[in-house]
């Protein structure tokens, strides 16, 4: 995160050098004022909940013998997170969200950048027309694209899994093996579009005149497209796969809609359920709010991981 | 005139027709399903409609529950539309100043917001959700967790806060703050359970509209977003000129900054729009009047008693229709700001 600081700071530099001498007495109170009403809901609503739920998860409840009287608020310490990462359902939960960013984040930014490319050739015509149409599921809200999916998964209300019957093609979208994949489309489905645009506002930066240069050597649009064009849109690219990475972990809204559909989802199918089912079915917010805690970690090392192990290679993307 | 079409062209926009299917498939579902019967949406194929009556479904739609769906809208566009305007204008503020004035602390800062972009939405609805049912929900599961849980979230609540503000940029009286905080920390739990209960029990907000509205109102993005944007396209030349014309800061401020950074503001407005719109986890969590749902909880609670009675199968599908057409008619219509913000967010090689 802290190569888009390094891009800036000269200009923050030089904005410094020109204030500062001219007016040195110069009242600040407006810096306050400008940053203090963001930073107050930013605390409340960020860092406060953070902070809350960290501090929750070392505590539990404990129930005296018989259950007649009041069960205790005692420190815990690291009790609940021993009990959540020695839970099968919790691991198991990280383990397949783990499974499903290996599926989901490839087929996210090949798709995206394909679309992109394409979009971005000599040869597309109609752009505005298709650039809608595909980011037009990014309007969706998930919980909606969830349900529209849903109703296209199950043989009831499905157009297609009639097609695909009638072709004699396999059509069971929510078995065991094939819900992962059905979650996953959802996503690409509705977020393809917008990584597309991201990688698109990267390739127009790109200066014409290295697409005629390779031309004038003979290269064909193919070769231009692998060795001038996806080169030059690494750092979105890094973007788009940190973003997608991010939302991965965070699997949520889908497996939640689809549930009533399929036996292959149960309560504890992503971290994120396991935690809303341990605050709200089982009350056990403290048991919830390790679990929350742990999803947080997981998402902050994977994505800060995955940006230093990029940015290591060759030219910082960030 | 007639134009040369050569086979790669024919092969790209194949390709490009291809995922246009893809992509508009289960629109063009829903919105022949919105015209069908429940008989119809399970008796007949799911591309044709025999026997369209979308009049009908869409005045049970409205009509169900004393025009309960019309509600869910209003309120999405309540929660969503005050929600970004509110941190559009905290956006610019901070990221404006950020940008134009240096303060110590500013880079630490930044990086704070750069860390909330990353965190999720999803994370943050169930610490909210908790933070908000202390009032209501505490006093009834236990008196003793009470005490504890609220009074040391308040300490956390004003170290955190105030810390953040005042370590950044020095101000009247920020030492005797520090200590105070300090000192908040570092008292037992037990003697801040109390004035804590006081205060959370008169601010119980849990299943209300603010509970949802006020983590609305924050969009870390928008201030990245912004800062950027103030860096690239206010001169501090501009500035300079301003001041010594006479012009105090907040004039500068809401005279020519804002206008000049007036693209970057319709972006963060939209994103967050668009974020709280989707936004299911939060309501989820915060509310159980369902006169305060959002459209996204409304409709998933009405898939979830399909098994109850079909006719419900009606009401999600015309809904899920209504409501994904009236995102997608905004965003289409507003699509080249989508494409100046991205541009502007992007980074620049």
């Amino acid at each position: 995160m802290t190569g888009v600081l390094h891009k800036e700071k000269p200009d923050v530099r030089t904005g410094a050098d020109h204030g500062r001498p001219r007016h040195p007495r110069r009242s600040r109170s407006h810096v306050a004022v400008f940053v203090a009403p963001f930073f107050a809901v930013f605390a409340l609503f960020f860092l406060a909940p953070i902070g809350y739920a960290v501090y929750q998860s070392f505590f539990k409840l404990t129930s005296s013998g018989l259950g007649l009287t009041e069960p205790t608020l005692d420190f815990a310490g690291l009790d609940n997170y021993v009990t959540a990462l020695t839970s099968p359902a919790f691991v198991g939960s990280v383990g397949r969200v783990l499974l499903f960013s290996l599926i989901e984040v490839p087929i996210m930014v090949v798709c995206a950048l394909a679309l992109a490319l394409l979009l971005d050739s000599a040869q597309a015509r109609f752009r505005a027309f298709f650039r809608v149409s595909f980011f037009l599921p990014y309007g969706v809200p998930g919980v909606i694209a969830s349900l529209l999916w849903g109703f296209l998964y199950v043989p009831q209300t499905s157009p297609l899994i009639d097609m695909l019957a009638a072709a004699g093609l396999p059509h069971d979208f929510l078995g065991p093996d094939t819900v992962l994949l059905a979650i996953a489309n959802i996503s690409t489905w509705q977020f393809a579009g917008y990584n597309m645009l991201v990688l698109i506002a990267g390739l127009q930066a790109i200066p014409q005149e290295l697409y005629e240069a390779a031309r004038v050597d003979g290269a064909t649009e193919l070769r231009i497209a692998w060795h001038v064009k996806v080169p030059l849109v690494r750092a979105p690219l890094v973007l788009i796969t940190v973003f997608t990475l991010i939302g991965t972990l965070q699997l949520f809204v889908e497996p939640l809609v689809l549930k009533p559909l399929t036996t292959a989802i149960n309560s504890d199918y992503t971290p994120n359920l396991a935690a809303y089912n341990q605050a709200f079915a089982q009350s056990n917010i403290h048991l919830a709010s390790a679990e929350a805690t742990l999803i947080a970690i997981m998402s902050f090392v994977i994505s800060f991981g995955f940006l230093r192990l990029v940015n290591r290679k060759g030219n910082r993307a960030w | 005139m007639v134009r040369r079409i050569r086979p790669s062209t024919v092969v790209v926009l194949a390709l490009l027709g291809a995922a246009t299917v893809y992509f508009l498939l289960p629109v063009v579902w829903v919105l022949v399903a919105a015209t069908k019967s429940s008989a119809d949406l399970f008796g007949t194929f799911g591309f044709w409609s025999p026997d369209p009556q979308l009049g009908a479904n869409l005045s049970r739609l409205f009509g169900t529950d004393d025009g309960l769906f019309g509600r869910w809208i209003l309120n999405s566009f309540l929660y969503a539309g005050v929600g970004a305007l509110i941190a559009t204008l905290l956006s610019a503020c901070a990221g404006y100043a950020m940008a134009k004035y240096p303060f110590p602390g500013r880079e630490a800062l930044f990086n704070l917001v750069l860390a909330g972009v990353l965190v999720p939405a999803t994370v943050l609805a169930l610490p909210t959700y908790l933070i908000f049912s202390q009032g209501l929900f505490g006093r009834w599961i236990l008196n003793s967790f009470l005490y504890a849980g609220v009074g040391a979230l308040i300490a956390t609540l004003l170290s955190a806060c105030a810390g953040y503000a005042m370590a950044k940029y020095p101000f009247p009286g920020r030492e005797a703050l520090f200590n105070l905080v300090l000192a908040g920390v570092l008292v037992p739990a037990t003697v801040l359970a109390l004035p804590t209960y006081l205060i959370f029990s008169q601010v119980g907000v849990t299943g209300t509209f603010w509970s949802v509205l006020l983590p609305s109102v924050v969009s870390p993005f928008g201030v990245y977003l912004a800062r950027i944007q103030a860096n690239a396209a206010i001169p501090d030349a501009l500035l300079e000129s301003a001041r010594l014309d006479g012009a105090g800061e907040y004039r500068i401020f809401f005279r020519i900054a804002l206008k000049i950074m007036s693209p970057a503001l319709v972006t963060i407005f939209l994103f967050q729009f668009i974020g709280v719109w989707n936004n299911y986890f939060l309501p989820l969590v915060m509310l159980s009047d369902q006169r305060l749902y959002p459209v996204t909880l409304g409709l998933a609670q009405w898939n979830s008693q399909t098994f109850r009675d079909p006719a419900f199968y009606e009401l999600t599908v015309t809904g899920a229709a209504v409501s994904a057409l009236l995102l997608v008619l905004t965003m289409a219509s507003l699509q080249r700001f989508w494409r100046a913000g991205l541009t502007a967010g992007s980074v620049k090689g």
